[in-house]
């Protein structure tokens, strides 16, 4: 059963490492700046439907 | 002020039209895990990648236009991110007149170190590879896309996406130490394998 070649072993264990990382931290608590950001960016959509805001005003 | 309901009603294709865009900022909370995960694996520090999700988030939200609805919207978004990335680093090479990019690799090579997950070997191994070795382990290793979605993410051939992933992974057992046969697990690691593991998954 585990006569698999050495090197896909070390492939499949590298992903298994990998995934370990991606997962770890897609499964930590998102920042309360997120929320924030989100509820910004949706007030402002509401507000103003039409493209973003420049607050620049260097132009015309 | 709440919409005219007439307006839908008369308008059936605007209405239509609005909806899916509408939708698909709603969900945009839901990728901000795997857009996290993919930002600190380019970055390498969770500032840096905080600030870039947020960059990535605001594009997605002031470009919703451009999304293509019913299409993958975390790959949509993962591309945005990797965007914003590789343009930043070459804007900063360019402005500090640093052509053959030993600064920026300097700025973006230095992994944080703030105690929230302890760096074991494998984390400072996959830390020195380069942004794009890092890069395609994290969208076919780890995320799930295919070689055909990460070479559309990376606008890349998918015979590249599959040299480097490949690549990528010996150039990370050769950082470890790696001897053939030799384990990268801890033993609660092995545990995740029996239940993650995709044994022969390696076809392509």
């Amino acid at each position: 059963m585990s006569d698999k070649a050495p090197r896909s072993r070390i492939k499949d264990q590298i992903d298994a490492n990998l995934k370990r990382i991606y997962d770890d931290i897609t499964k930590e608590e998102v920042p309360e700046r997120f929320r924030l950001l989100l509820d910004q960016l949706r007030t402002k959509s509401l507000e103003e439907p039409a493209p973003p805001p420049h607050r620049t005003g260097d132009e015309p | 002020m709440t919409r005219q309901r007439n307006d839908a009603v008369c308008d059936p294709a605007a209405a239509a039209a609005d909806k899916p865009v509408e939708d698909f900022r709603d969900h945009l909370v839901d990728h901000l895990g795997p857009l996290r995960a993919f930002a600190l694996s380019l970055t390498r520090s969770r500032p840096a990648a905080d600030d870039l999700v947020q960059d990535t988030i605001v594009k997605a939200w002031t470009n919703a236009e451009k999304f293509a609805p019913g299409s993958n919207l975390q790959a949509w978004l993962f591309t945005i991110l990797r965007n914003t990335y590789f343009s930043t680093i070459r804007k900063r090479r360019r402005e500090v007149s640093d052509p053959d990019g030993s600064y920026a690799l300097r700025l973006s090579v230095k992994p944080d170190h703030d105690g929230r997950l302890a760096y074991s070997d494998f984390e400072r191994a996959f830390a020195k590879l380069s942004d794009e070795h890092r890069e395609v382990l994290m969208l076919v290793g780890a995320s799930g896309f295919s070689c055909e979605e990460a070479a559309e993410m990376m606008g890349v051939a998918v015979g590249t996406v599959k040299s480097r992933a490949s690549r990528a992974r010996s150039r990370l057992a050769r950082l470890m130490g790696l001897a053939e046969g030799e384990s990268v697990l801890t033993d609660a690691d092995q545990t995740t394998m029996a239940v993650t593991g995709r044994p022969g998954a390696h076809a392509a």
